[in-house]
């Protein structure tokens, strides 16, 4: 593993300082009105003058985004594993999977906030909603990827079922499951956000979606700029927060010999 | 060690197996197979036949591998099988290793492990654990299973290389540590797939003269199939060639010269011409069907 050197950082920062220079230009020209579009100076200077509120309110959805991609990956991989193992199961419950990724969170969300009231139980259902698919789609190819040829070795060997699982097709699927993982948590901060629009919540600090609709809806348009910016930090976070994981998880995965997992 | 790699030696299998319905033909007369069997001589590790095998591929047509092959391998002997591609030897030796039942005909053997003509070495596991594998999967603590893979890596010129992954190894050390994993199954028969076919030339005789020194220091029985009849008259004690498919038992080369053989000895090379005679006549004689 390569500690990020200046040339590595270098394209991205680029990249994000262009991005933001002509986000800031065409704010200044003034085509827009800062309630519609606020320059990166004044949300730099919401997210300044606010910092403690919003810190405030990122603890709850990033309570939030953490548990619901735990569950959500607990949920997608079991399954998973469990539609691998039994082909009429696996006709049962994939149709249903599929379908429910079409689900309209609005219809479902009086019903979550009538079983679980406000707290964060009701949340965590829709972001597990939201992010076990692309789990359980990918934990399932990555579990039929091994050869068949790599199955007959091991029933030589005397492999039972359990074995063949444990010793060869668990661990084939790991990258792939990682890959999952990965675009799950990519979207489980939209998830959040989604779940706080949609259920309510009692207390200040209900979240940083529940922050961003009221500042619109108050026209405090830099402030909600401001958490959305964090949001979207929390993201990218997240994202190589588990990528640094799945170096160590799957360390063979990324060999530059052994192109056939990533 | 040799006593550990015997200790899972269990009584012989028998598949007997007889699909009427299409071939009347395979049916098997019950005195006549009596007979057969009785004449089998104990020693031999494995008996075939009249074992025939057939798949049915797509729109139901029906490719027949193998048409009635008889054969004998007695314990402790090197059978090399050649022939040419397609005409099932590896059908052959999944067979002869459980790993897929006759459709008609007889067949008898100890327990048998087969090396696959690819490595299959498990990208994720050290050189040491992959060869262990047949340990682990017998419910021999991790620990003790490396042990005993480590005690062969030596023998196999492995050492050095245990906690190297197999995309580190070079082609010729992933087979070996295949055949290491192949010996602690355990198992009294060796069914070797091809194991050489895809290295380069030099490699492909060095792993021949180690295999050769290595079975000469615990011997096995084993079946090798090979398409490389120098290779079969190098290893083996007795070479069989196999018709094309349909396959089935076209001549059957006594080898019976002494260890060390060089590629180049006079005797060598007379016995691979007449080898390679026959796997030529058997492939014209079924050119026109």
């Amino acid at each position: 593993m390569r500690s990020p050197s200046l040339s590595r950082l270098l394209p991205p920062l680029l990249l994000a300082l262009a991005l933001l220079g002509a986000w800031e230009l065409y704010a200044d020209l003034g085509t827009t009105s800062s309630f519609v579009l606020p320059a990166p100076h004044a949300v730099a200077a919401a997210l300044w003058e606010n910092a403690g509120f919003i810190a405030a309110n990122l603890r709850p959805t990033a309570v939030e985004v953490a548990l619901g991609i735990l569950l959500a990956l607990l949920l997608g991989f079991a399954l998973a594993v469990a539609v691998h193992l039994s082909s009429p199961l696996r006709r049962a419950v994939y149709p249903l999977a599929v379908g429910s990724q079409a689900i309209p969170i609005a219809v479902i969300a009086p019903l979550l906030v009538f079983w679980w009231g406000f707290g964060v139980l009701p949340k965590l259902a829709v972001i597990v909603l939201i992010c076990f698919f692309p789990v359980l789609v990918t934990t399932v190819d990555g579990l039929r990827a091994i050869e068949p040829e790599q199955l007959k070795l091991l029933r030589t060997l005397d492999a039972s079922r359990w074995q063949a699982f444990r010793f060869a097709e668990l661990p084939a699927a790991l990258p792939a499951a990682l890959s999952g993982a990965r675009i799950a948590l990519a979207v489980a901060v939209i998830g959040a956000y989604i779940a706080e629009s949609q259920t309510a919540t009692t207390g200040v600090h209900a979240g940083l979606g529940h922050e961003i609709n009221a500042d619109l809806i108050a026209l405090q348009t830099p402030r909600a700029y401001a958490a959305a910016f964090v949001l979207f930090a929390l993201a990218i976070a997240c994202f190589y927060a588990l990528s640094l994981a799945e170096r160590a998880l799957a360390p063979w995965a990324h060999h530059p010999r052994t192109g056939e997992t990533t | 060690m040799a006593t550990d790699l015997q200790s899972r030696t269990e009584p012989p299998v028998t598949t007997k197996r007889a699909h009427g319905e299409e071939e009347p033909s395979a049916r098997r007369d019950p005195a006549g197979a009596g007979a057969g069997a009785a004449a089998t001589a104990s020693e031999d590790a494995i008996a075939l036949r009249e074992v025939e095998r057939t798949f049915v591929v797509r729109r139901g047509e029906r490719v027949p591998a193998l048409a009635g092959v008889s054969l004998r391998v007695a314990r402790g002997e090197l059978l090399a099988i050649v022939g040419p591609s397609g005409c099932g030897k590896t059908t052959l030796l999944e067979l002869i290793c459980g790993l897929q039942a006759p459709d008609g005909g007889e067949l008898r053997s100890e327990p048998a492990v087969l090396m696959p003509q690819h490595d299959l070495l498990l990208p994720w596991l050290d050189a040491l654990d992959n060869a262990a594998l047949a340990q682990r999967v017998a419910h021999v603590a991790r620990a003790q299973a490396r042990r005993r893979a480590a005690s062969l890596f030596e023998q196999l010129g492995l050492s050095g290389f245990e906690r190297a992954r197999p995309s580190e190894l070079s082609g010729g050390m992933r087979q070996r540590v295949a055949f290491a994993r192949t010996l602690l199954a355990g198992k009294p028969v060796l069914c070797l797939d091809e194991p050489f076919g895809a290295l380069d030339a030099i490699t492909r005789a060095e792993m021949q003269d180690w295999l050769s020194s290595a079975l000469g220091r615990a011997p096995r029985t084993v079946v090798l199939v090979t398409h490389d009849v120098e290779e079969a008259v190098l290893l083996a004690d007795r070479v069989l060639v196999l018709s094309p498919r349909p396959g089935r038992v076209a001549g059957e080369i006594e080898v019976g010269l002494p260890r060390p053989r060089g590629r180049t000895d006079a005797a060598v090379v007379a016995l691979r011409e007449r080898a390679l005679g026959l796997l030529t006549a058997s492939s014209a004689g079924a050119q026109p069907a």
